[in-house]
Parts: C-alpha cells; structure tokens; sequence
C-alpha cells in the first residue's frame, strides 16, 4: 500500500501541530499514514520535499504573535521562498487545510479567498459553535473531500481574528462555486448554553471556505480540539464509552480520499 | 532615511497601523515593503502621509516610548528583512504605532483624557492631533523613538571602606550614586548586609566595583534568597521554610516510603512529581505584583511567560502543557485617585485599569504560546488597591529518562560554554529582584517594567525541548529570571560537577552578549531581566551543532564565557576584570539576622466562640432567604468570571477534560483535568484556593482552610489524595513588623500541619512579603494599604482514568442530591458576613480526621462511578454551592435543610457557613442503595432532588425558605461577568 504523506507546518508561533499530527495518525490508523511535522526553514532549505507530500496542513497558532496582521508574517515568508512549490502542490491532487491561525495564513497566500479580521467584540474567544456544512443545499450544495458524510457537526473556535470579512457580491459567487464550507448555526451547543451561535460576527455566518474544486479547505474552528468524545461541553450529561469525537471524521476524510 | 507606512482598514476605520521606518533603502522598496504590511482585501496602505479617511476629529497616537520591547516592530524588521534578502541588517530600524481615529465633536482636553486611558505613561507616549493638524503636515511626525545613552563611565570603583555606616544604609536602600550624583535605585541591602560587603573587601584590600555590589544585592536580596523565610525566627532556629515547609515535605516523603511520589522538590525551578512511569509532571506557580502595578500587561505577561521558563528550566527541560493564574485586586468600582508621589503627579492605576491589563497580560502570554491556560480564580478585597497580587504558574511534562539519563539531574561540566539564548539585554527590568523586595513609592524603578514577548520564547522552547533536549546538546539549563544572567550563571556555577567537592566557578565576558541598542553599562547588562532568555552549559564539542540549531529556529544563542573550577565568578569587560568574586562569599555570605515576632491582637480570637448576634433588625424578612441568597450570589467574589475564563485558549494541545466552564449554565469549575499525554488515559488535576479574610481571625486556620479546600476541590472532580502535592505562595505585608511575622509563623505551622496530616507534600513555593504601597490621598495626606496576608494553595494531582471525571453541575432531574461532611456555626470572615458587613470570631476550622475520611470514600464514591455530580462546598457555604449546581445544570431543585447541622443552628449557619470538608453530590436514584451503603461511616446529609421544573425551593424546619428560578440565579451569576466583557 502507498504511504500517505502529511506536512505539518511548524515554526514562528504555530502551535497546534502536535495534536494535529496525533488525530491524522489517530485517523490514519492501518492506513499507512506518515504525519511529519515540518520548520518553515527546512522546507525553505530544501522546497522539493514538498513534492512528496500529499496533504498540506497549516496548523493553528499564533505565527509571529498576530503581529502586522493574523497569518500575515507567516504567509509573507511562505510567498517570499516557497511560492513556486506551492503552486506546483496545488496542481496536484492534493489537499490542502489551514484551521484556525492556518485559514488566516492561507487567505494572506491568496490561495482562499478574502480575509479574516477583529472579532466584532474585538476580544479572543474560546468557546464552541456548532456548524452546516456547504453541502447543504441553502449554501448551494458544495461537495469537498473533507466534509464528506458531515452535515452538522459541532467544534471549538479559539481566535481574536476570526470574523470572515466578504460582500454580497462575492458571497453570492461563493455560494455559486460551492466554496463555503462553514457556516455558524444556532445548534445542539448554543442553544444547550444559550449562547450567540455566530459570536465573532462573520459576515453572512462563514466559518470556512473552500477552493480549488473542494481540496483546499479553511476553516477558523478546531477540529483537532474535538477528536475525542469527552472534549464535547455535552460529554458530560451523556458519557457514552466511544472515544471518538465528531471532529475526527474530517481528518479520516483525508486520510480516505488517498486510501481509496 | 525615514519613512511611515500607514496601513489602514478598509471602511470606516477606528485606527491606523503605523510602521516608522529608519532604512538605508530606496522608494521602490518601501513601497514594496508596504504591500507585504498590507492585506488588500482588508486594508490600504499610504507611505509617509495619512490616507483619505474622512470626517474624523482627532487622531492619537500611541506607541512605545523608547527602548519598550515593540514586539510588532521585531516581527516587521524579520519580515523585511526576508522580503528584501537583507544579508545586513542593522541598518533597519522599525518603531510601530497605533493611531486611534476619533469621529467625535469633543474638545482637545476631553481626547488627552482618552489618550490618557489608551496608554500607560511609564512605557507608551501618547500625541494627539487634530484633523485639520494632520491635514496640514500630511500625518504625525517622522521622528524615531530610539533609545541614545549618554555616554558615561563603564566602571566605577565604589569606596565602601571608608564610608560611615549612615553612607551604607543609604546605599543599600537608594542605590550606589552615579558621577553626576544621581542614585541607581534601591540594592535592598540593610546595614548589616552592606557592613558584611565593606569588609570583605578591607579583608582583601580593594574596593569593590560597582558591579560586584549589584551582583550581590540580586543574589542576597529577599526575592532570591527568601531571607524571612530561610533566617530564624523566635526559637525556630533552622527557620520557617527549612523546618515547616520542606520539613513537612521531607517526612510525608519519609512516611509514603515506597509511594513517594516526589522527584524532584525545592531545588529546581519547578518542583517535580510522578506522573506516570516514562513522564513526570512538574508545577510552579510564581508571583508578579510589584511589576503589575506599575504596567499591568507588562506585568502579568512577562509574569505568565516567565513561569513558563520555570517549566523549560526544570531538569533538562519540561514542556508547558498548562498556565494556572491567580488575581486579587482592588474593587473595580473604586475610583479615589491616589499618587505615589507627593506633588500629586505619579498617579496610581486605578483597579479597574489594572484588572483589564493583568487579565489581557495573561491572555495574550498564554494564547500565543500555545499553552491551555486552564485553571484560576479572582478574589476581589478593597485592601488590594495599593498592590494587586498576580499569581501564574505553569505545569510541565518531561519525560523520566532522556537519553538514557536521568531528565531531572543536570550538572554543568567544567569547560563547558556559558550559552545564552533568545532575546537581548536592554534597560527594561533592572533592579526588578531588588524592587520587588520593598514597598512601592514614588522612587519604584519604571525601568523594572518589562514587556514580555511571548513568540520570541515560544521559538525558545520549541527549539530547545522539542528539538536540542533530545539531541543532548547540552548539560545544564535554567531560567533568567530575576537577576538575570547574574543570577543565572552564578547559580549554574555553583552546582558544576566537581570530584572532590571544590566549588564551581566561571568566566564571562561580558560584552559578548547580545543588547537591544548601544550604550548599557556592563553591571546594567549583568544583572537586567530582559525577557524571553535561558543560559545553557553547552559541551565545547556540541556548540557548532547547537548554535546551527538555533539558527535555524530563527533563535540567538551566544557563548559569553566558560564554567570553571575556580571557585570564583569572574567577569571580564573588553579585557579587563571587573568582577572577582568568591563564589562561596556570593552565595554564603548573606549574615544572618534573628528575627522576633509578637503576638497579635484581634478583635476576636479563637476564645470567643460565639458569632455575633445575627438578629440585625429587618435582615430576613419573614425568615425568608430567598434575597439574602440572590444578593450573596451577585457578589464579586462568588459570581461567575466567563469574561476571564473565555478570553483564554484552554483547550489548546487537544488536552482539556474538565474545563473552566461546566455544564448548560457554564459555571465556573474548582478544580480542572486535563490529559498531558493523548494516548494516556491519565489525567492532571488542578485546583487552588485563597481565604485572605479568614486571616483577620486567624492566619492558622486561613491557611488550614486553604490547605483543606484545594484538596476538596482536586478530591471533588476525580482527583487522587495520595497523588497530590501542594504548592505554596505566601504573600505578606510590611514584614518588618513584628506581629505580621508571628501571623506568618502561625500560618506556615498550619502549612506543616495538615500537609503532614493529609500527606500531600509541597513541592514548590514562593513568597512575596512587601506588598504595601505608601503614598497620598488627592489631598496629598499620606495614606498607607497593606494587603491582607495571603496564602495561595495550588494543588496538582494524578487520577488515573480521565473518564471518571465529575462535574460540577447537577445532570438529571429526580437525581438524589446528598452533603457530605458536617456543618458547624462557622460564619466567621466568610461571604456572607462579609456581604452584612458583620465581623466574625468563629473562622472555619479543619477537622482533619474526619475530612480525610470523607476524601477518601469520595474518591471510591467517584472511581466506582455512584455520583452524577460533586461540587465543593467553599466560599458562600451550602446555599452558594446548591445554586451553582442548580445554574450549571439549569435544573431546580427541592431540598430541605433541617437536619443539616445537629444544633439548633439558624438557617443562615446551615446556608451560609463555610465549614471545611464539605461536598454536594448528586446521585442517581437506581445507585443510591450502594451509595449509602458505602458513605455510612461519614456524617452525611440526605438533602431532597433535583427537578425539572427550575424551581430552586431550600425549606427548613417544615418552612419555605428560599424559592427562585434556576433562570433568576443564572441571571445573577452572570452578571458581574456580563457587565465586564
């Protein structure tokens, strides 16, 4: 069986690689998966590795401190060594994921589209949301690798960066290209607590988008956050003994598209 | 030349990022420069003029004043320098800014007074324009902050030996004088200490330099060398932390024999405990108070981001994998000015100020490293105002063997290079050890403010644990914290491995080290705490690998020296000897002092059992408590803090189980677990506690009580008492006087005494003990507040399977809720009399034979999963913790508290009182047979359900004595919280 081969992004104040590389290994289990988590400076120092990869990641963090802009810094270094290679991945049947600070580094690569910025409180927040995907037919039905089998699914978002900045006309042509993959619903969580179901205020609720025909997915909440079932608020009021959580599945949709 | 990039948002924007940038480059590349700086789907860039933004009155900018860490400015200065393929750039200087857009019609006073609440004067300068001003010169001013020194001596000898004593007092609290006569601010050495100093140097002849006298100062001074603690004390003579504190940690050791589980305690910068067999966990908790008064985020970031060091300095180096934070502060509503200084113009933040920047401090030190910050409290007392207290700690993991060696014993070898690596030495955080150890006045260094620059250690840590540890690139490591390098280095000298017992030395050139800009003296580069800095003791073989390493992580790693086996610290400057001093002298030398306490007077003493009478006219209305309980609810130190807890990433690393915030309700937990390693069903549980006011009665039983809650707490959630250890942080007030030293004797005695009686060793601790601040009033009468003495217990425990855990909250109606343990009248310096404004005599006591029995059929009760839910009964008694599981599950429930007291207590004892070793659970009622069965041997309450309705009805004696809505109290708990985020 052909190895799956995942590049985690590390370096400058990234800092979810190391659960991410756990719940791809976790998904990829007698898979024959091989997560390698990767400095930006190594792959500056020899780019051609990226060629051997088959699944992109940009983890979360906080590259470069937000300093100049959320994912900024990072994505400016990337450009600056690395553009051709990414180019050169992109083209290929890969996939691509930026969670959290990841999103914000890959809409300033211009690989998705528009930005990220302040939370509409401007204040950092920890907290869950619960989320439609795309392929629901009100956000025209978009299909991706990674959200195959998903309609609803509930994670965590952890961010000051995260309100999803776009205008009508452009979110009428996402919609129309099956590019959104997210948006903020009031679901099992919020209304389980109560709380604002899109709390950073993105406009037209979008939590994640998409490009390149679905390969390459961006999304501000954390599904590594949510690999296990006791990571749930809800877990609690209902212990069942299964481990997995219902973040797991987009990292197994990974995995499988290469499995098949 | 000088350039300004203005990058702005697009819309109507409330700011403007400023880049003023001091280059040798052309226009073409500025302009390029401005691009990279600028998202174009969210922002506009202009160079060196404003962009057309309209209708705005007035712009203030705001921006570091020279030589503050600009942590924005560093990142710009990489990112262009990577943009441009700069081979050099030293040319290249990036000052950034923030200029705030005001849309209002105000006058020109009214924007200064919010220019003024949009910095701190000590570290930011504020100008403001008008737009009619910017429109005229085309934006603010090309003018760069840089730091220039003045040119002066490096070195100057200072003649100790013929000084009077009254000279060396002065020299001791005010600093060594300059030539151009100004002092350096205090040494913190008394008399007798400098006396000790003179004439070590008459012994040898020579004066001291002044450098020599500022490295002892930092190493003799209170915050390194704890001399209350450490010097004896009435007839204590090994004194408090030898006999009582390790003293109580070395015979539980002595006593668990084959299950000790300490590894490592007191003499690392964590201390260290079993997690597992491959992993330990370690845990420190530190304070920053002094530096949080004066720059609130400075203060608690640089105190969060330095704790961490604590972890990455614990043996060969642990990683973070939990921050923990503390905060007592001043009402946030007071707003009486009060200044430092007498002309009334050093004025004090006000609580509501410093609570916003602490709280921020640790948000943005926690959440851009990457560390869960997953467990801390809030406790608010007016006595807080003249010094808030800011605890952070952080937990680590480190596997057991590294390389086959031990990961806990490291020793520099003779030979070995002094390394020192991350950030560069500047004027910030100077004389912060000594400062700490005074009172606050007018002459409180603004120098000792740092700002902290959490992306610089995270490349740090990462570089060194997850990459250079394993590679075994070298042998000794640790923190520079206070002190800095001459702490550091002195300390690592001290331990070199030697064969016949000879003590270690070292050399350093000094001015190998790496600076922020030209121009510090060397004892200034010696003895500065610039942040974000470890010094290593790397093998001569592995330096090359190691310092390519650390290039690679975009780290600076320096070698200024060599350890050595000479027995002194030397220190060199462009090749001359400006420091030679003994190490035995540097750290043996400090005399010892006698100390003497005497006894304290309170209003009410142990003697005087009775509460005062609490029939005050018109409180209970009909003996209804329905208000009472509502009120007491509301109040600050009781109700809910989301607006903290949310503001934190706590779930970071994939690790959290039981997080800061339960249940439908989200109340706030007592104690958090988490899972350090994710294939591990084990799992780390933390808890704290603090009951200043309980001192007013009796120190002792305050820190019994703290003792006992923070392991009910850890015990309440799934915890494991035999796998706790504890940690404790003293901070007192004026320590010089007699009576606040025997409150401190009687509270480390209740340290020793129920640590050795539950068996829960400490394995860490910290003191703080001049927390007074003196100054004026706005009148310019000089006013004095000390904060209550206060002893925070943290704890940290190992449970064995993470999916035991229990919340706090309730989790089904017709659920069977149960108290365990007994209630006594003890409503003395608690909630509820605090909320009458009564005082109390009877302070809560801990019952320790008996808690330890309900601890432990608690932890059965929880390992053989009998209960649905577990809250600890603390602060606000029986009726706060009944409401807070109420609120957590949004049930009701309908309980009678009758027999909840065997006297004929008052209602207000059986809701109110806050005896020790209590917990509420809930039970399901198919387990409550077994339940019973298990808990018969401890007193226990059979108090009603939990029901579906909301309806929280509490009946007494046959009467309704409290009837609301789960609604109503949710409502109230939240609403302190609500009104702050």
């Amino acid at each position: 069986m052909k190895k799956i081969k995942i590049i985690i992004m590390s370096g400058y104040g990234l800092n979810c690689e190391e659960e991410t590389k756990f719940a791809f290994e976790w998904a990829g289990t007698k898979k024959n998966v091989i997560a390698d988590i990767v400095h930006i400076n190594d792959l500056i120092k020899k780019p051609k590795m990226l060629s051997t990869y088959d699944i992109l990641v940009f983890p979360g963090g906080f590259s470069y401190g937000d300093d100049t802009g959320s994912g900024k810094a990072y994505a400016n270094k990337f450009k600056n060594h690395l553009s051709k290679e990414l180019e050169e991945f992109l083209s290929r049947n890969t996939l691509t994921i930026g969670i959290c600070n990841g999103f914000q580094i890959m809409t300033n690569l211009g690989i998705l589209p528009s930005g990220l910025t302040y939370n509409k409180n401007g204040k950092y927040i920890d907290r869950w949301v619960d989320l439609e995907t795309g392929s629901s037919p009100r956000h025209g039905g978009a299909s991706s690798p990674w959200l195959k089998g998903i309609k609803k699914i509930s994670l965590p978002i952890a961010h000051g960066e995260g309100h999803y900045v776009i205008n009508e006309k452009e979110y009428k042509n996402l919609k129309k290209n099956n590019q959104i993959a997210f948006t903020y619903v009031k679901g099992e969580i919020a209304t389980f607590q109560n709380l604002e179901y899109n709390p950073n205020g993105s406009d037209f609720c979008i939590a994640g988008v998409l490009a390149y025909n679905g390969r390459v997915l961006g999304m501000m909440p954390h599904p590594e956050r949510a690999m296990f079932a006791h990571q749930s608020p809800l877990w609690q009021n209902n212990k069942k003994k299964q481990q997995e959580g219902a973040g797991l599945q987009i990292f197994k949709n990974a995995v499988n598209y290469f499995a098949k | 030349m000088i350039s300004r990039i203005y990058v702005t948002p697009k819309g109507k924007a409330s700011f403007i990022n400023s880049y003023l940038i001091s280059h040798k480059l052309g226009d073409e590349k500025i302009s390029k420069i401005a691009e990279a700086l600028t998202n174009p789907i969210l922002e506009d860039f202009s160079i060196n003029k404003f962009l057309q933004v309209k209708g705005f009155t007035y712009a203030v900018e705001i921006g570091f004043k020279p030589g503050v860490t600009d942590n924005v400015g560093h990142t710009t200065k990489e990112t262009i320098t990577d943009l441009l393929h700069l081979k050099n750039n030293s040319d290249l200087a990036v000052y950034t800014s923030k200029i705030f857009l005001i849309y209002d019609h105000i006058s020109k006073d009214k924007v200064k007074e919010i220019a003024f609440s949009l910095h701190n004067p000590l570290i930011e300068r504020a100008s403001v324009a008008s737009f009619k001003e910017i429109k005229k010169k085309n934006g603010f001013s090309l003018k760069v902050p840089e730091v220039i020194l003045e040119k002066t001596i490096p070195v100057i000898k200072v003649s100790l030996s013929k000084m009077t004593d009254e000279e060396l007092e002065k020299i001791g609290k005010m600093g060594i004088m300059d030539n151009n006569g100004m002092r350096r601010g205090p040494l913190a050495l008394d008399l007798s200490s400098m006396k000790v100093i003179k004439e070590h140097f008459i012994k040898l002849k020579r004066e001291p330099t002044d450098i020599e006298i500022e490295s002892l100062a930092q190493t003799w001074s209170e915050h390194c060398k704890h001399t209350i603690f450490a010097n004896p004390i009435d007839d204590i003579k090994d004194g408090l932390y030898k006999t009582y504190i390790k003293g109580a940690t070395n015979l539980i050791r002595k006593n668990k024999n084959k299950k000790d589980f300490c590894v490592s305690v007191f003499n690392d910068n964590s201390g260290g405990i079993i997690f597992d067999q491959d992993y330990l966990i370690t845990h420190k908790v530190e304070t920053h108070n002094s530096p949080s008064a004066l720059d609130p985020f400075g203060g608690a970031i640089t105190g969060i981001v330095g704790v961490n060091r604590d972890t990455i300095g614990f043996g060969l180096g642990a990683k973070p994998v939990a921050n923990v934070y503390g905060f007592c502060f001043g009402n946030p509503e007071d707003t009486r000015p009060l200044f430092r200084d007498k002309d009334l113009k050093n004025k004090m933040l006000l609580p509501k100020r410093i609570m916003e920047g602490v709280i921020k401090g640790i948000n943005v030190g926690g959440n851009c490293s990457g560390i869960p910050t997953l467990s801390g409290f809030v406790h608010y007392d007016d006595r807080y105002r003249g010094k808030p207290l800011v605890f952070a700690g952080t937990v680590g993991i480190i596997p057991r063997k590294i390389n086959d060696k031990l990961s806990h014993i490291k020793k520099a070898q003779v030979g070995d290079y002094v390394v020192v690596v991350g950030g560069r030495v500047g004027a910030d955080g100077i004389h912060g050890a000594t400062f700490s150890s005074v009172a606050m006045d007018s002459n409180s260094p603004a120098t000792a403010v740092q700002i902290g620059d959490p992306i610089t250690q995270k490349k740090l840590s990462d570089a060194l644990i997850k990459e250079a540890r394993d590679m075994n690139l070298y042998n000794s490591i640790t923190d520079n914290g206070a002190g800095g390098i001459s702490c550091s280095v002195a300390e690592m000298a001290k331990e070199v491995c030697l064969p016949d017992g000879r003590q270690g030395g070292v050399k350093v050139v000094l001015e190998k080290v790496p600076l922020k800009y030209p121009g510090l003296r060397p004892w200034e580069i010696w003895i500065s705490e610039s942040q974000e800095r470890m010094t290593l003791a790397v093998p001569k073989g592995k330096w090359k690998v190691f310092h390519k390493l650390m290039e690679s992580r975009g780290v600076e790693a320096v070698m200024i020296g060599k350890f050595t086996n000479s027995g002194k610290a030397i220190v060199k400057w462009k090749g001359k000897t400006i420091m030679d001093v003994d190490m035995e002298f540097l750290h043996n030398g400090l005399p010892k002092h006698q100390l003497y306490t005497s006894p304290v007077f309170h209003k009410y003493t142990e003697s005087t059992p009775p509460n005062p009478p609490l029939i005050i006219k018109g409180r209970v209305k009909g003996g209804v408590y329905t208000e009472i309980l509502e009120k007491l609810l509301g109040t600050k130190n009781i109700s809910g803090f989301s607006f903290i807890s949310e503001q934190y990433d706590h779930e970071v690393q994939g690790s959290s189980v039981l997080k800061p915030l339960s249940g439908a309700g989200r109340i706030n937990t007592d104690a958090q677990v988490f899972r350090p390693i994710l294939n591990s069903n084990k799992g780390v549980v933390l808890a704290s506690s603090v009951y200043p006011s309980y001192g007013d009665i009796s120190t002792y039983h305050m820190a019994a009580c703290a003792i006992d809650t923070a392991i009910r707490n850890i015990i309440s959630v799934g915890g494991t008492l035999s796998e706790l250890a504890i940690l404790d942080n003293f901070c007192w007030c004026s320590s010089y006087d007699q009576t606040r030293l025997r409150e401190l004797v009687d509270a480390v005695k209740a340290c020793y005494d129920y640590a050795v009686g539950y068996g829960t060793p400490f394995i860490s601790g910290k003191d703080s003990m001049f927390n007074d601040f003196k100054g004026y009033d706005e009148k310019g009468n000089p006013t004095a507040i000390s904060i209550p003495p206060t002893l925070l217990i943290s704890a940290i425990s190992v449970m064995p399977n993470i999916s035991k855990t229990v919340s706090p909250e309730f989790k089904k109606s017709g659920d069977i809720i149960y108290l365990l343990g007994e209630t006594y009248d003890e409503l003395g310096g608690g909630e509820y009399f605090k909320m009458l404004s009564v005082d109390g005599a009877s302070v809560p006591k801990v019952n320790l034979k008996k808690n330890l029995k309900i601890y432990k059929i608690a932890e059965r009760l929880i390992s053989d999963e009998l209960i649905r839910s577990a809250i600890s009964v603390t602060s606000g008694g029986l009726g706060i913790a009944l409401a807070k599981a109420c609120i957590g599950g949004m049930l009701g429930c309908n309980v009678s508290i009758s027999n909840v007291c065997q006297s004929l207590a008052l209602a207000d004892v059986k809701l109110f009182s806050e005896s020790q070793g209590r917990i509420l659970v809930s039970v399901s009622p198919k387990n409550t047979k077994q339940f019973e069965k298990i808990i018969k041997d401890i007193p226990y309450t059979k108090l009603g359900r939990t029901t579906q309705d909301g309806k929280v009805i509490v009946v007494d004696e046959g009467k309704k004595i409290i009837e609301t809505t789960v609604k109503k109290l949710h409502g109230i708990y939240h609403s302190f919280s609500n009104k702050m985020s």
